[in-house]
């Protein structure tokens, strides 16, 4: 049995951990040059900080997160700085810097994790403008802030976590731009009996931030990003009147959007998620997918958080041991699934508290670019439905080039499909969802292969 | 709620060949009727290389090949947009004295049919094309060839159909066809009955049961040729690159994106589609990276295959069938049916209206196989009732 893991966040980690408590020796691949994934990613250099510093009120999990990995590492095959870019009939093509071979396993874990999701504004491409993961893999990663004086904006827990941050880092933080209204706050009541850390938590970076003078504003309507060659400044509308603040950086995400190009290639089902508002794989309560031997958790599998991809990495790790026939604790198996439950319970919470812009697909204007990889404004998708009856993403894709670039749809493909089904008038789903194509990230064109590895 | 329709024609697969016949015939004034099982021009008409070219087939095709030669530059006024259509020249590469020697001898054999070659010598060809590396020999250049889009070309002909008047049925797939004594029925989508004088099988890589459904089968096979596609670059690429031999073709696009095909993929668990295989992507990355220096440190954003109908003889099936009057067949371009597919079109049209082409078609003919295949249905009188005498 040579099980293959995707990914070594905390989903992956724990699957890994799972698998060789039973074991078995897993292949562990991820792209980053350390275990923790993006939420509790490694400096790239040892630094003065402590893990308090890098991961503030999480940083008893992250550490415990990379003392198991650290813990298991002699008993399964790691392989860092690798991309698998592509899947087919249970093998892997890997990529280490100029270097692909194929992989060979027998099941299969995607852990693959999360991006931003991106919702495009005027100025969004000026340079100074970085996603709110973005902008944490910068402070974790490389120790640097986006900017002297940056506004984060969107919406979605990862807002307040990220400013929270920033602040904590010694970050100039001009002001926190929620697009959601406060009054979706309240749904934070019905979660406080459901998962009362992760709220109190949330409260007290609100109120941290509001403590050391950082501007917190609800209901905001972004206008534009203001700048001529990078930001100078945020433009936005609140309760009818206009705002303007002056920053040298922007983060901005709306919520996060499930990293599943490797699903599709492994050939799972993909069912739409009405509260992510994104396909993502079909999967039961135990992460297995519509594939026999092929298992998903994390983010990857529909936005959860931290907590819940460790839980659903160990679960899936249990599955994989149980359909292979092994032993495994049921009672163990109960509480994990007892905890995702009520996690998922308390993510519709979320969802209402942080709810999705609505109007943004029918009121964004013709002249922003939506994909800007193949430079395409949100107007060419407009006219693409009014002028060739364009109605389904693939089609969209192949008459207009949107996701048809370096980042094959992984940053523009949410918003592409939200304008395309406001356009029509229908629901996002039924814009359909763009098919995954290896290479799934950029490969070198001059890449060695390599004999197969046991 | 049964949709039913009578018109002149009806065109079975929505690629570029029934497409142009659709418009054609439009043009001509007959009522037609356009039938995909998905979106027009999805399958191998639009996903396919982009490459427009005379140079390199079988002299029996130059004919019909000039004639749609002659629409290429014409498409801005036919369709509405230009396909990204360049006239760049197509140069064929010889990389052995062997493969250098057949370039010359094609261009012995074609000397009369108009393609004005020009074999060029190695130390020439690094001259001109300072831009290829690697142990050339030579090459032979066709300078009126190029390359277009096939992403817009094919969408944008069955675009055109719709507007002057064909009934264009996407996501109807044609279930059933029958020939009765006034004409053909054919059953399609979920409820759609259709009345046609006139068929015209032009279904690509699911021809094959069509023309088996009248008695006529054909040693007809699916491939999936699969390109590459490189991050926008400098453009360097003058031309569109093939080699003698094969196993690699290239070009560059306006935007700069390189796309390179040379290997096959394979089909999906749903047949219709298909997916480059990991080792041949590889192949044909390093093929390219060896032979254009300035695609050694480039990257490869993206890929894709496409589902194409290959004949044993690698010519296509164009004309009428031996066994049933007024049914046309028209498919089996063996992966070279891009560039003359918008007069393959034409020609279609003609049968239709004059009962036959100004462009010789002979080579074509379906019962080419006739002799070649055991136990042929016509033989064996599947369809007694709908057999007639041919045209």
């Amino acid at each position: 049995m040579r099980p293959l893991i995707v990914g070594a966040g905390p989903a992956g980690i724990l699957a890994a951990q799972t698998l060789v408590n039973s074991g078995i020796r897993p292949v562990v691949i991820d792209e980053a040059p350390s275990g923790g994934g993006q939420i509790y990613r490694q400096r790239l250099v040892p630094d003065e900080r402590s893990a308090k510093d890098l991961y503030g009120s999480e940083a008893n999990k992250a550490t415990a997160l990379h003392r198991t990995f650290a813990g298991i590492r002699d008993r399964i095959d790691y392989h860092p700085e690798t991309l698998v870019w592509n899947l087919r009939d249970k093998v892997a093509d890997a990529v280490t810097g100029h270097r692909t071979r194929r992989i060979p396993f027998s099941h299969l874990i995607l852990a693959t994790g999360a991006t931003d999701r991106v919702l495009p504004f005027p100025g969004w491409t000026l340079p100074g403008v970085f996603t709110l993961g973005g902008s944490q893999i910068a402070l974790k990663s490389q120790g640097c802030a986006i900017g002297e004086e940056v506004v984060f904006l969107g919406s979605g827990p990862l807002l307040y976590l990220v400013a929270w941050q920033y602040v904590k880092a010694g970050a100039k933080v001009a002001a926190v731009l929620d697009t959601s209204p406060l009054s979706a706050k309240l749904h934070l009541l019905r979660g406080l009996f459901a998962q009362p850390s992760v709220v109190l938590r949330g409260f007290r970076y609100v109120t941290e931030l509001m403590a050391r003078g950082v501007a917190v504003r609800f209901g905001v309507q972004p206008i534009l990003i203001d700048g001529t060659a990078r930001v100078e400044g945020v433009v936005w509308r609140e309760r009818g009147e206009e705002h303007r603040l002056t920053c040298d950086a922007v983060g901005y995400g709306f919520s996060l959007r499930s990293e599943t190009q490797l699903a599709d290639l492994a050939g799972c089902r993909f069912v739409f998620d009405t509260r992510d508002r994104a396909w993502r794989p079909e999967r039961d309560g135990a992460g297995r997918t519509s594939m026999p031997g092929v298992y998903i958790a994390g983010d990857g599998a529909g936005i959860a958080g931290a907590d819940a991809a460790e839980l659903a990495g160990e679960r899936a790790g249990l599955a994989l041991i149980e359909d292979a026939g092994l032993l495994v604790d049921r009672a163990r198996i109960g509480v994990l699934e007892r905890k995702l439950a009520r996690i998922q319970k308390f993510r519709d919470v979320l969802e209402s508290a942080f709810p999705f812009p609505e109007t943004w697909a029918n009121s964004i204007a013709d002249d922003v670019t939506l994909c800007r990889c193949e430079e395409i404004a949100i107007g060419d998708v407009r006219a693409a439905v009014r002028d060739q009856g364009v109605f389904e993403l693939n089609r969209l894709k192949a008459l207009t080039r949107v996701g048809m670039g370096r980042c094959q749809g992984r940053m523009c493909g949410s918003a592409a499909m939200e304008v395309l089904a406001a356009a029509c008038g229908q629901s996002p789903d039924a814009a359909g969802r763009l098919r995954a194509q290896p290479p799934i990230k950029p490969i070198p064109m001059g890449v060695m292969a390599q004999e197969e590895t046991a | 709620m049964s949709h039913a329709l009578h018109r002149d024609v009806a065109i079975i697969g929505g690629g570029l060949v029934g497409s142009s016949a659709a418009l054609a015939l439009r043009r001509m004034g007959f009522s037609v009727v356009l039938l995909d099982k998905g979106f027009c021009g999805a399958q191998a008409s639009g996903v396919n290389y982009g490459g427009v070219r005379r140079q390199g087939r079988a002299p029996e095709q130059i004919a019909l090949s000039q004639r749609a030669h002659a629409i290429w530059p014409r498409l801005k006024d036919l369709i509405g947009v230009d396909g990204e259509f360049v006239r760049s020249g197509h140069l064929k590469l010889a990389r052995t004295e062997a493969e250098m020697a057949s370039l010359e001898a094609y261009a012995t054999r074609v000397a009369d049919l108009g393609l004005d070659l020009e074999l060029i010598g190695g130390n020439q060809l690094r001259e001109r094309f300072p831009w290829i590396a690697g142990d050339v020999m030579g090459a032979s250049l066709c300078a009126g060839d190029g390359h277009a889009n096939p992403r817009l070309v094919s969408a944008a002909f069955a675009h055109a159909a719709r507007r002057a008047g064909v009934d264009v049925l996407e996501h109807t797939r044609v279930s059933h066809v029958e020939r009765a004594t006034d004409g053909f029925y054919l059953w399609a989508g979920s409820n759609t009955e259709i009345k046609a004088s006139f068929v015209i099988n032009s279904a690509g890589a699911w021809a094959g049961p069509f023309a088996e459904a009248f008695g006529e089968p054909v040693p007809l096979h699916a491939i999936y040729p699969s390109m590459i596609v490189t991050e926008p670059l400098d453009v360097f690429m003058s031309v569109n690159i093939g080699a003698e031999g094969g196993g690699i073709y290239a070009r560059q696009v306006e935007r700069g994106n390189c796309i390179v095909g040379g290997m096959r993929g394979e089909p999906l668990a749903e047949p219709d589609f298909s997916r480059p295989t990991g080792s041949g992507a590889v192949t044909i990355m390093n093929r390219a990276a060896a032979l254009f220096p300035a695609l050694r440190h480039a990257y490869a954003i993206r890929s894709w295959s496409g589902t194409e109908g290959e004949m044993a003889d690698r010519n296509p099936v164009i004309g009428f069938s031996r066994t049933t009057p007024n049914l046309i067949h028209a498919f089996g371009f063996s992966g070279a049916g891009f560039q003359i597919a918008p007069g393959v079109g034409e020609v279609l049209a003609e049968l239709v209206r004059d009962g036959e082409s100004r462009t010789p078609i002979q080579a074509f003919a379906i019962d080419r196989f006739a002799r070649t295949i055991q136990g042929s249905r016509a033989d064996n009188g599947l369809e007694p009732k709908k057999r007639e005498t041919a045209r």
